[in-house]
């Protein structure tokens, strides 16, 4: 590291007769400008990429199979001979599994922020909170693992019944696995409620658990709220726990006890097996991604507004 | 003034409210607990089933029908061929689109635009970047199912955490580092270069191996792709005997990596291949525990020694 | 004045104060004289804020924090730095207005009701009136009164300070405590906050951080003068400020102090 001292004066500046503009000089900086620029800008390409891509193979999909078939249809049947393609057996997947999820992960993920943020001692955050971290960092294989060979047959012992590939099972795993991404970012947000208000709340005779929850908690609001919502389009993307516990068979139910494959495990599905380029069911997985990339662009967009709408303003 | 009746009524009161707190402290704590006693228990059930299996053979070895004598070395030979093309691409890319959004751009709508994206990339579902790959890198780039198409997968989905991490480093600086620059005539690129980089490439460090810890547990993209399941070879070696001694041949050779490979053997029916997938994951997780450790404690270390 | 111990509201017996190992506070001696102004004057640093603060435990929301000695609270005598003594108990009888505005990011209703919501009082009618006499008290209620459902956040510095010395009056404290109530605002709010210090002390016992001694001056019956975290003089405010017995409190009032 060397200080600011160190940095010697450009040479064109240092044999230049008089005052004067460097064209040089200034060309190579926009140069190196637009370069940084275009990296930047990278990233609206391949949101752009995405979207084009999704829709372009999505539309070849719909001029096979109606939006109407698509929306309506019971069942989504696409490598059959007796071909349907109705998206709501894969959505239903996805919406038991991802409630599963958040039911677990949202109130504890909460609670550990609020005890994380507003009643652990010191210690006892600091080895917590990297820990947690770390528990974010496990690969998704490694729940589906531990989902399927774990839960599964010991929930098996408490429901008779349950059947090997379930949504229960899958979206409990799912939800242990999004506690630490839910708790950290809301308590971050906690976090940064300024202390000056805590002591307004406590000055007044407010106890721990009354401050955080009438004061740190809807002055942080926004971010709590960006928490959860980055919690709900995890769960809804989440691929690799549901493919392995929940099963890869389309299944229009809202029962959690069974099996179902959410949008994810189909696409899944579908890439672990050979289908040729072009083919209807090549598309079906871009629909699919389309699909799920509405669900998850209206969650961010539903954050965003209440970002803007309750920013923190303490 | 106050009556001891009073004064009773506010200590029942606050006697009721001091039970809730402690009530809320005995939840809080079980609620942390869950979360870490199931990773407990993830892990020692995957230590206890897999820990045998681990020897140098199964480091050594192809995957196998015979799950006794199968092993991860086309696995963890793919997953640090992919994590270098993924770092290649992302690394430069995350650090530039980084340094130009905190240093650059100027408020407006194109500036405003990227931010709104970058937020929202983060939030796209990996298995979506998959598809993306398919469609572009296998399909229409003509590069196939290779190691190229996998590592540009993976790279574009942890661009948006290498770019955060660069934007938060770089906002740590104070303004007097690069007003000391600037009074010393640095140009713009000239103060990036000379100062802001270095002084937060540990904090962009720490956001890059958080990025690639995330990339090497990342299936669902690689699956999307339709990276092969069954590689009983290693790609081409990058070095060679004859002029001109380097080759690229690898990136477009078939691969798989240690998730697939868990993955694999976690969907087999047999007991024996649960075993090498418990072995599997246990390497697994070891790396990328190993790989977010080392960031936070970067992170711990970079927050301790920060003097400005 | 009359008879001996009910003339003060509290009474400071060798108080001494420790952040970790560093003494804050020097074995404090004085007293607070019920319904009226006290003052607390000195450079910064010298410990005014943290002996404002030993009178509502609010040190003991932070580890490491230690007092030694006592603060009597009359009239039932008790010591409120005992450990035995609740620190929530305490804030229940002494408020706090703080350096910098805080209000919460909720209505300015609710800013008002907090202190009731906290000691569980539910009843409608009884918190509307708490509010409003709390308001009024605060001189605040015909500035807010039509909006009392808006965020606290849309008034003024000024406003909202005094919205912040109406939640501490909404429950009716033995002590309020005034942290350097005027130091974030602009002149003509200082003047109304002052103006309502004054009116306050009929009712409640003030006890005031100023670094501005011409506040001290104007606002406080009785001053003491702070340097090192010693109580260096305590007296009536005339006296200090016109005849102070000890050479450095003249110092500093007459603004030799270095």
């Amino acid at each position: 590291m060397h200080p600011p001292q160190t940095v010697r004066p450009s040479t064109d500046a240092a044999h230049s007769r008089r005052l004067g503009y460097s064209y040089r000089r200034h060309l190579g900086e926009r140069f190196i400008e637009a370069i940084l620029f275009l990296m930047a800008f990278i990233s609206v390409v391949i949101t752009l990429a995405i979207v084009a891509m999704l829709v372009s193979e999505s539309l070849v999909f719909f001029e096979h199979v109606s939006l109407w078939d698509f929306l309506t249809d019971t069942q989504w049947t696409p490598l059959f001979d007796d071909a349907h393609y109705g998206i709501l057996p894969l959505v239903s997947g996805t919406v038991v599994s991802s409630a599963v999820a958040l039911l677990v992960a949202i109130p504890l993920g909460t609670i550990t922020a609020i005890y994380l943020s507003e009643f652990a001692p010191f210690a006892v955050r600091e080895i917590a909170k990297p820990f947690l971290e770390l528990l974010g960092g496990v690969p998704t294989v490694v729940y589906g693992y531990f989902a399927l060979l774990f839960v599964t047959p010991a929930l098996q012992k408490i429901i008779p019944g349950l059947p090997g590939f379930s949504l229960l099972s899958a979206g409990l795993v799912m939800g242990i696995m999004i506690i630490p991404y839910v708790s950290s970012m809301a308590e971050d947000a906690m976090r940064s409620v300024p202390m000056h208000l805590r002591e307004g709340s406590y000055a007044m005779g407010a106890t721990r658990f009354q401050t955080a929850l009438r004061v740190v908690m809807p002055a942080a609001f926004s971010g709590i709220a960006a928490a959860y919502i980055l919690g709900i389009s995890r769960a809804v993307g989440e691929t690799m726990v549901v493919a392995i516990a929940a099963g890869m068979q389309p299944n229009l139910t809202w029962n959690p006890l069974e099996p179902a494959a959410t949008i994810t495990a189909y696409i899944v599905q579908v890439s672990l097996g050979d289908l040729p380029h072009g083919s209807i069911g090549y598309q079906t997985i871009f629909a699919a991604g389309l699909t799920l990339l509405l669900m998850t662009l209206a969650f961010n967009i539903l954050g965003h507004v209440l970002r803007k709408r309750y920013r923190e303003i303490y | 003034m106050r009556d001891d009746k009073n004064l009773n009524e506010i200590r029942t009161i606050i006697a009721r409210h001091k039970l809730w707190d402690f009530v809320f402290m005995i939840v809080g704590i079980l609620a942390l607990m869950i979360a870490m006693l199931t990773f407990m228990a993830l892990f020692s059930h995957m230590l206890i089933d897999g820990l045998p299996r681990l020897s140098w053979d199964f480091f050594t070895s192809f995957p196998s029908r015979r799950p006794g004598s199968a092993g991860i070395l086309s696995a963890w030979v793919g997953t640090t061929l992919v994590m270098l093309v993924t770092a290649i691409a992302a690394v430069p890319m995350g650090i530039g689109a980084g340094i130009y959004l905190e240093e650059y751009a100027s408020k407006n709508l194109i500036t405003e635009i990227i931010e709104i994206n970058v937020t929202n990339l983060a939030g796209i579902p990996s298995i979506i970047y998959g598809l993306l790959a398919l469609g572009l890198f296998v399909h229409q780039f003509g590069f196939g199912q290779s190691i190229l198409s996998a590592g540009l997968a993976l790279a574009l989905l942890i661009l948006p955490v290498v770019i955060v991490a660069t934007r938060e480093a770089i906002r740590a600086i104070p303004l007097v580092i690069r007003e000391g620059a600037y009074a010393l005539g640095a140009t713009k690129w000239q103060t990036v270069s000379h100062h802001l980089l270095p002084y937060s490439a540990a904090g962009i460090l720490t956001g890059v191996i958080i990025g690639l810890a995330r990339a090497i547990g990342e299936t669902a993209p690689i699956i999307t792709i339709g990276a092969l399941t069954f590689i009983a070879f290693l790609p081409p070696s990058p070095i060679k005997d004859e002029f001109p001694y380097i080759s690229f041949e690898w990136l477009m050779a078939p691969f798989t990596v240690m998730p697939i490979q868990m993955f694999n053997w976690v969907s087999r029916p047999e007991e024996e291949f649960q075993v090498n997938a418990a072995a599997a994951g246990l390497v697994l997780v070891v790396m990328t525990l190993t790989m977010n450790g080392l960031a936070i404690y970067l992170r711990y270390r970079m927050r301790k020694n920060l003097k400005w | 004045m009359a008879d001996a111990p009910n003339q003060y509201k509290s009474e400071v017996k060798s108080l001494s104060f420790y952040y970790g190992a560093f003494s804050a506070l020097k074995n404090i001696n004085m007293r607070l004289h019920e319904k009226q102004v006290t003052a607390l004057i000195g450079p910064s640093g010298c410990g005014k804020s943290t002996f404002l603060r030993c009178f509502n435990r609010m040190h003991d929301l932070y580890p490491g924090n230690r007092y030694v000695g006592e603060i009597i609270l009359h009239p039932d005598n008790v010591n409120i730095l005992a450990r035995e003594v609740d620190p929530i108990e305490v804030r229940m009888r002494v408020s706090m207005v703080f350096q910098k505005p805080n209000p919460f990011p909720k209505s300015i209703y609710e800013n008002v009701a907090y202190g009731l919501r906290v000691r569980g009082v539910k009843q409608r009618a009884l918190v509307d009136e708490k509010v409003e006499e709390a308001l009024r008290g605060a001189a605040l209620w015909d500035e807010v009164k039509d909006r009392l459902n808006q965020l606290a956040y849309n008034l003024s510095g000024g406003q909202q300070q005094r919205l912040c010395i109406a939640r501490a009056l909404a429950t009716d404290p033995e002590i309020l405590l005034f942290d350097e109530p005027t130091s974030a605002l602009d002149p003509i709010a200082t003047a109304s906050i002052e103006e309502l210090i004054a009116d306050l002390k009929d009712k409640v016992t003030i006890l005031i951080v100023t670094h501005n001694m011409q506040q001290a001056a104007r606002v406080s019956d009785y001053t003491a003068y702070m340097y090192l975290g010693e109580v260096i003089e305590f007296d009536v405010t005339d006296t200090i400020f016109i005849k102070p017995k000890n050479k450095q409190t003249e110092d500093y009032i007459t603004g030799r102090f270095g």
